[in-house]
Formats: structure tokens, C-alpha cells, sequence
């Protein structure tokens, strides 16, 4: 196996993977960065949704040969200090329950709020659609947008 | 595997035991020291006035690790915002410590408050000592002991060691209601920052020094075994480390990576024998369903006696399918043999179960087991189950080293267990004012504690006790029950066989408002009209609360004003789990699809702990009624489950999401469920709308199938 190099949380990462393993595992298994979550592994959930020089992607479905020498950001690495004002509006509505999808829900969010800083409603659902919580929490994501977005609550 | 009914622990209080923490825990928290006071297994105070309490039920997004230790520090009376909590591993110490059945808040209510006020009572007890004054004249106030008088103040941890040394009083005195500061308050849940940053450690982040990755190949149909496994190219796979028969049923392949157990999974091949439900269908389930109508049922619950009741005869069938749990985290354990021992760490609701099948799978001493409980990424009732720990144990001990076994999404749809298929018969008389003089539901559907290995001693499946009721209390009342047999496993899913019952009870009630050209809301209120105690197993229900929460949706939802031109609502209510919620829905339609705007629910479960929590369960249980009468529905094709992702089992999207209102009774009652209760009027209501907006009567879930 060869050796990649991966900018990963604006640090450069050695990994040595074969070169069509998913982006995810590389994330979780390899680099420890588990807060990027598996749920479906088809792209059809959300749950591992990370930035690949700034858009939202399915980390699950991209192979780690396309993320070669682009800038990845995960949940660990959307802020030092928690402080993104996306966690800021996701503490302040209590948004997750079990919490499992929320780290790919936050990161689809701030690559819409990155690009557009204030949303319609229907950019924002059209952007949200599809990361899946179980928990339901989807009022409770639309409400942390909005605060986020400096919109009405 | 251990065979349990999950009817053993709702029967069973959990009881505060004197004694240190022993039970393992994750590292949420400082070990205990030993000048720790620590009165009983749940609370444990250091030196340096440091609260920690032990959450003896798993956190799978229902919220305990908030609100348990809210019920022990209300009446401790420390400071929340300061508490760090434990989370107990299998353990003597706590009863059961199964998480199911909305029964965490009820269940440890009790023994959470004694042990918060006997930490609290000998802290004061100390303190009096100290000061020489009576202990009747000391108040407690967040994290301190205080006498009036005096002007004397103490911290808790500066009596700690007092406090080490006095007798624990069995019967400590709890506060009324009436003095409660924390609970019933909205309070934030303490694990959120966590859930927002990535740092929350779930079952399958959980690693360890030398852990390898197992998938299993399981069997494609139900019953088939293993016939033949060529694993060269499995084999020859980098970094595929092993490949182990576990079972008749399962091979599992072992990497060093995720990527190379699965793609070694990819690579196996495994002939099987198909079994004896090689052909099996949808079509055959629900023909069994309809024959096993043809026998005659046992009562679950009569009043009266339906069959001399008079009046004109109505009846309708109503049919559900199975269901797939779908929680977001993947099943998957960790586990760690060690020859006479094994250690895992498991995302599961009943870690005790656990611990004793992967004791008997492994012919190990139970105390010998460990299990570890991590957070979970959702449960519903899926990790109820044992089959991932039993399997990580089982690839263990064959591959003699730690692994994580991870399941895919596509063998979480696959190789569940299912909420049971169901055919409700149900029937009324109905007299010259429209309402019934008798009704009978007749509910047919496979047990799942039966195919689970419990006796069933009156032929009932004994979780329709808690969820199955009739709270109408008409003249004349029959609710009959038939098992059957099915190859397809079951499950308990959250609600259980209440969403299957208050769908088919709640439609009909809307069919014989209709019929007899009287508003809904109006035709159930008259039903309830007189405050009656229907006692149905372990339950003494009250007509005056399910009236309560029927009253209050209404209100809200403003049913008495005329809804804007295009808009049609429904109205439905059930009673489980000790709790009575009703909702109303309301729709448009958009061509033949109906689109839903709001739903406003309400629910009664007696003395609500943390608000915010409570409205979190109540918007979940809504979403998870939508999902599943909109789009629920697993299907049996060649002996096998058809759907693999979320592509062919969808589930609720944001753009489809309401507007979600919701709603409880302050009351003062012992606390009852909340998870489960608000999921069984969803499918009801919103069909009783959609009859307003097309006259159609919709009697087979889901909606678009």
C-alpha cells in the first residue's frame, strides 16, 4: 500500500491505505477522527458528511484517492474551540437526541451558511434534505439554522 | 442466547442498594476514591464537593444521563450544573437495568429520589453534629448545609468525611412535590456540547490496543445454515487477518481495517442450505394472518358481553406489516476474550441480558462477563436484541484477539428483528344514536416474546398488557387475541403492538363518528363523558386523563374554529405505558399525496421531569409515527427481506417534516412513559384527516404502499 498524503484539519496526515477506501474510514479508522459517523454507506444518509475543499460530502461514497491533495475539514475541525456558531445555535436549541447524525447535519449545515450566510427556507430544506435523523430532530435543526443565520427563531 | 421477557423488568422496580459503586463505567467521570462518601451504588460526593451520579439505564438519545441524576440531585439538592455522571455497566447493584418500555424515569423515579435523600440527610446529619444544633433546624440549598440561626453555612465536601462515618437511613424523608427546584423545569441536556463537536465516544468509535474489525456473512434466508465456505479469495484480500465460522448461521471475516473485513466479506464465498423458507413471501404472511383469524382467540380484555349487545352490526379489517428499527448507529460491539473471561463494550439496552447470553454462548461463568455500556446512536428497541454482543464475543474467542463486529446498513435491514406483522378485525353495534353498544377488537399477530422462548402461560403476548387497551368505556367490550407462528424474527419496536392496536381502534372510532354524522372529538368526548377506572392488567386507566388529552390537542389545535380552504384534520388518542396522548393532524392534499402542515400533541404522563426533554420524545415519536404510516413497511420476498437501505425503506426526510406542537399535563402522578406513548395516535389521526379530506378510509399501513 502506498503511502497518501491528506490535508486534513489543516494539518498534513501520512496515511498508508489502498487508494479505494473510502474517505470515512480513513477518517475513523486510520486518523482516529470519529466523530465523522458511518450510517449507510451509499450516501444516502448524511451522517458522514465532512468538507472537501468547502462543499459538503458524502465521506462514505469518496474514494480517499479523490480527496488527495484538497482540504478536508471534519466535525473535530469545524472550530477549536466549539465555538462555530452553527454548535453555538445547536447548544442553544438543544438540537440532538442520540446525536449520532448531528456531526453530519452540522457540517452540511456550515457548508450551506459558508456559501450563503443567509438562507431562504427552502435553501435551507433543499440543503438538509438529505442527512437522516432518526431521533427526529428536524425542528430542532431548522429553529439552529435559523439562529445560526442570524434569522427569526 | 438467554431467553427474557421484556415484561420481566417492566414488572420489576429497580431498588436502591446500599454499598460502593463497583459497577464499571465509562470514563465520563473521576474514578471513586476512597474518601469519597458514598451512601448507596448511585451518588458518590469527593472532598472537593464533586456530585457524581451513576446512570444505571443507557442513553440512546431519550435523554437519562439528564434527567435520572435530575431526579437524585433534586432531592440532594447540589448543584446540577456541576454533577458529572457515570454510566453503570451490567451490574447487581441496580435490578434491572433494562432500557425499554418507557419505563426509565418510572422505574428509577423511586429509588433515584431515596438515594438522593439519604446522601442528603446523613450530609445534614453531619453538619448538625458539627454544630450542635438540631437537624431539624438545617436546610439543604445546592451543594450546602445551612443553619438559619446561626448564619452557618458547610459544603458538602467539607462533611464529607463526617458524613462517611454515619449510618445511612433506610427511609430517608423525600420532599412533597410542592418543594421541588429542579424537576419539572426545563433544563439543558448535559451531553449536548459532546453531541456537537464530535468528541461524543459512541459504540462503534469505541477502540482498543490491538482490536481488529469483523463482518459477518449471515444467512440469506430465513433458518439456512452453512453449507460450504470458500474464503481463498476472501483470503487474499491485505489486511484480511481471518476467517471464522461463528455459527451455523454466520462466518465472520477479520481485518485489520474496516475496509479490509468488508471488502474480505465481499470477496467470501459461502454456499448455504436454503432451509425450509426458501419461498417464502409477503403474500404468505399475510395469508397466515388470515387464517390464523379463522381460530378462536383468547380475551386480552372483556367488559359486558359483546355478544349479546344490540344494535346494527359494522365492521372493518385493518393490517400492518413489519418494521425495521433503522437507528442511525449501526449494530456493532466490541469485545475482548480472555480464556476464562470476556470484556465488551456494547451499545445496548440490556446490557444483563447481555452479559448472560455471552455467557451461555461462550460456557463462561456470568460474573465472568463484562459488559461495558456505550452511548448509542438510537435504539428504538433495536438494541433490546443480543445478537451483536453474542457475535463479537463469539469472534473472539475464535480469532483469540479483541474485535469490533460492525454491521452494514444493508445487514441492519436485512438481518433485523421486526416489528410483527398484524390483521385487526374489529366490529361494533351501534344503537340509534350513533354509538356503539358493544365493540371487539379481534388482534392477530405473532408473538414476539413466544418465538423469543417465553412460555406464554394465558396465550397472550404479554407486551399487549401494557400496550393493547380500549379506553372507551362502551356498554359491552371484547379485545381477543391470536397468536400465530412466522419464520421472520421479531423485535420489540418502539410502542410495540400499541402503534398496530390504537391504529385500528382509533380509524374505526373515526368510521362510527362518521356514521353517525357526529364531529370526531365531540363523539369520543361523550364516550368518555363519565370519570371511570378501567383496570387492564398492571394498569388502572382513568377516562378522566385520556379526556384530559384529548381536550387539550383540541384546544390547541383550535378544533372548534373552521380550518382555511384546503386544509382537513383528523384526531386520534391512545393510552400505553401508563400514558395518555392524543394528537391532531392537519393536511392538504396534494393530488392523491396527502401533505401534512401540523401536528399537535398532547400528552399526559404524569409529573413531567425536564420539559425540554420531553417535547425532544414527543417531536421524535411524532416523526417516527409519520415515517411509518407514510412509508413503513418491510417486506419478506424469496424468504428473505427485500429492503436493504435507505432507498427502499425511507424514512422521514426535513422537507417533509410539520409543524410539531407539543403539549403535556401538569399533573403531580407518579411519572409514566413518554418515548413510546405518542407514536400510536400519529397513523390514526393523520388517516382520519385524510377520510375528512377524501372520504376515503385508508386501512392498511402504510399510506403509500
Amino acid at each position: 500500500m502506498d503511502s497518501i498524503t491528506l490535508r486534513v484539519n489543516g494539518r498534513d496526515r501520512q496515511v498508508a491505505v489502498s487508494p479505494d477506501t473510502p474517505l470515512l474510514w480513513v477518517l475513523r479508522d486510520t486518523l482516529d477522527l470519529t466523530g465523522t459517523k458511518f450510517g449507510c454507506g451509499v450516501g444516502m444518509c448524511g451522517a458522514c458528511t465532512v468538507h472537501v475543499d468547502g462543499d459538503a460530502v458524502r465521506s462514505c461514497t469518496t474514494p480517499v484517492s479523490e480527496a488527495v491533495g484538497k482540504k478536508i475539514t471534519t466535525i473535530e475541525g469545524l472550530s477549536a474551540t466549539s465555538t462555530h456558531p452553527l454548535q453555538l445555535a445547536w447548544v442553544a436549541e438543544d438540537v440532538p437526541q442520540c446525536g449520532y447524525c448531528q456531526s453530519g447535519q452540522i457540517m452540511q449545515a456550515a457548508a450551506l451558511l459558508a456559501k450563503k450566510p443567509h438562507p431562504s427556507e427552502t435553501e435551507v430544506l433543499e440543503a438538509m434534505n438529505g442527512n437522516l435523523c432518526r431521533c427526529g430532530t428536524y425542528q430542532r435543526i431548522r429553529k439552529a439554522i435559523a439562529r445560526a443565520a442570524g434569522g427569526a427563531q | 442466547m438467554n431467553k427474557v421477557s421484556r415484561r420481566d423488568f417492566l414488572s420489576t422496580s429497580a431498588t436502591a442498594t446500599a454499598g460502593l459503586v463497583i459497577a464499571f463505567h465509562l470514563p465520563l467521570s473521576g474514578e471513586a476514591a476512597a474518601s469519597d462518601f458514598a451512601p448507596n451504588a448511585y451518588v458518590r460526593i469527593a472532598t472537593d464537593g464533586k456530585v457524581t451520579i451513576v446512570v444505571a439505564r443507557s442513553e440512546m438519545g431519550q435523554g437519562v444521563r439528564t434527567s435520572l441524576p435530575m431526579i437524585l440531585a433534586e432531592e440532594l439538592d447540589c448543584d446540577f450544573s456541576t454533577i458529572a455522571i457515570e454510566q453503570a455497566g451490567a451490574s447487581t447493584l441496580f435490578g434491572d437495568q433494562t432500557t425499554g418500555g418507557s419505563a426509565s424515569v418510572k422505574t428509577t423515579w423511586d429509588p433515584m429520589r431515596k438515594a438522593g435523600a439519604q446522601a442528603r440527610a446523613v450530609l445534614v446529619s453531619a453538619a448538625a453534629a458539627q454544630w450542635k444544633v438540631p437537624e431539624s433546624a438545617c436546610k439543604t440549598e445546592n451543594g450546602f448545609v445551612l443553619h438559619a440561626a446561626t448564619q452557618r453555612k458547610a459544603s458538602y465536601g467539607s462533611l464529607v468525611a463526617a458524613a462517611s462515618k454515619l449510618p445511612v437511613p433506610a427511609e430517608p424523608k423525600l420532599k412533597t412535590t410542592a418543594e421541588f427546584k429542579l424537576v419539572g423545569k426545563r433544563q439543558p441536556r448535559i451531553d449536548t456540547k459532546s453531541k456537537v463537536n464530535g468528541t461524543a465516544i459512541f459504540g462503534i468509535d469505541f477502540k482498543m490496543p490491538g482490536m481488529k474489525y469483523a463482518f459477518l456473512a449471515r444467512a440469506p434466508k430465513f433458518g439456512a445454515t452453512v453449507k460450504n465456505i470458500d474464503d481463498s479469495r476472501s483470503k487474499a484480500v491485505p489486511g484480511v487477518t481471518h476467517v471464522a465460522k461463528i455459527s451455523d448461521a454466520a462466518v465472520a471475516v477479520v481485518g485489520d481495517s474496516v475496509w479490509a473485513a468488508l471488502s474480505g466479506r465481499r470477496a467470501l464465498k459461502v454456499t448455504w442450505d436454503n432451509g425450509p423458507n426458501a419461498s417464502l413471501d409477503s403474500s404468505d404472511v399475510s395469508a397466515s394472518l388470515r387464517e390464523a383469524a379463522k381460530k378462536k382467540g383468547v380475551a386480552l380484555y372483556s367488559s359486558g358481553d359483546v355478544t349479546n349487545a344490540a344494535g346494527k352490526r359494522v365492521e372493518a379489517e385493518f393490517e400492518t406489516p413489519f418494521l425495521a428499527h433503522a437507528p442511525m448507529e449501526p449494530g456493532n460491539c466490541t469485545a475482548e476474550f480472555r480464556g476464562t473471561a470476556c470484556e465488551l463494550w456494547a451499545p445496548t439496552q440490556v446490557p444483563q441480558d447481555i452479559r448472560d447470553s455471552v455467557a451461555q454462548a461462550l460456557e463462561l461463568k456470568p460474573e465472568n462477563v463484562k459488559v461495558n455500556v456505550t452511548l448509542m446512536g438510537g435504539g428504538f428497541g433495536r438494541r433490546l436484541e443480543h445478537d451483536y454482543g453474542v457475535e463479537a464475543a463469539q469472534v473472539s474467542k475464535a480469532i483469540n484477539l479483541p474485535v469490533k463486529v460492525i454491521w452494514t446498513r444493508e445487514d441492519d435491514m436485512k438481518f433485523s428483528t421486526y416489528r410483527p406483522v398484524s390483521l385487526h378485525q374489529v366490529s361494533a353495534t351501534v344503537g340509534a344514536d350513533g354509538y356503539p353498544t358493544s365493540i371487539t377488537q379481534r388482534i392477530i399477530s405473532p408473538s414476539i416474546s413466544r418465538q423469543k422462548g417465553t412460555k406464554l402461560d394465558d396465550g397472550i403476548d404479554p407486551d399487549l398488557k401494557d400496550e393493547g387497551s380500549f379506553l372507551y368505556p362502551a356498554p359491552n367490550v371484547l379485545l381477543e387475541y391470536v397468536d400465530l407462528d412466522t419464520p421472520v424474527p421479531l423485535g420489540w419496536m418502539r410502542s410495540v403492538y400499541a402503534s398496530q392496536v390504537g391504529f385500528a381502534s382509533e380509524c374505526f372510532l373515526d368510521e362510527l363518528a362518521s356514521a353517525a354524522g357526529i364531529d370526531p372529538l365531540e363523539y369520543r368526548l361523550r364516550l368518555l363523558r363519565e370519570d371511570k377506572e378501567i383496570k387492564f392488567w398492571d394498569t388502572t386507566w382513568s377516562t378522566a386523563r385520556l379526556r384530559g388529552v384529548l381536550k387539550l390537542a383540541a384546544e390547541k389545535a383550535e378544533w372548534s374554529k373552521p380550518l382555511a380552504t384546503g386544509r382537513y384534520r383528523g384526531i386520534a388518542a391512545h393510552g400505553c405505558f401508563g400514558s395518555y396522548v392524543a394528537e391532531v393532524v392537519e393536511i392538504s392534499m396534494e393530488g392523491e399525496t396527502p401533505k401534512i402542515h401540523r401536528v399537535v400533541v398532547a400528552i399526559d404522563c404524569g409529573q413531567v421531569v425536564n420539559p425540554n426533554i420531553l417535547e425532544q420524545q414527543m417531536h421524535s415519536a411524532v416523526v417516527f409515527g409519520i415515517t411509518q404510516a407514510l412509508h413503513g413497511k418491510i417486506t419478506v420476498e424469496a424468504g428473505a427481506v427485500a429492503q436493504s437501505n435507505f432507498g427502499d425503506y425511507s424514512l422521514l426526510r426535513i422537507s417533509d417534516v410539520p409543524a410539531i406542537e407539543a403539549h403535556f399535563v401538569a399533573s403531580t402522578e407518579a411519572p409514566t412513559g413518554a418515548g413510546e406513548p405518542p407514536v400510536p395516535p400519529l397513523a390514526p389521526a393523520l388517516c382520519n384527516a385524510i377520510f375528512a379530506a377524501t372520504k376515503k378510509r385508508i386501512r392498511t399501513m402504510p399510506i403509500f404502499s
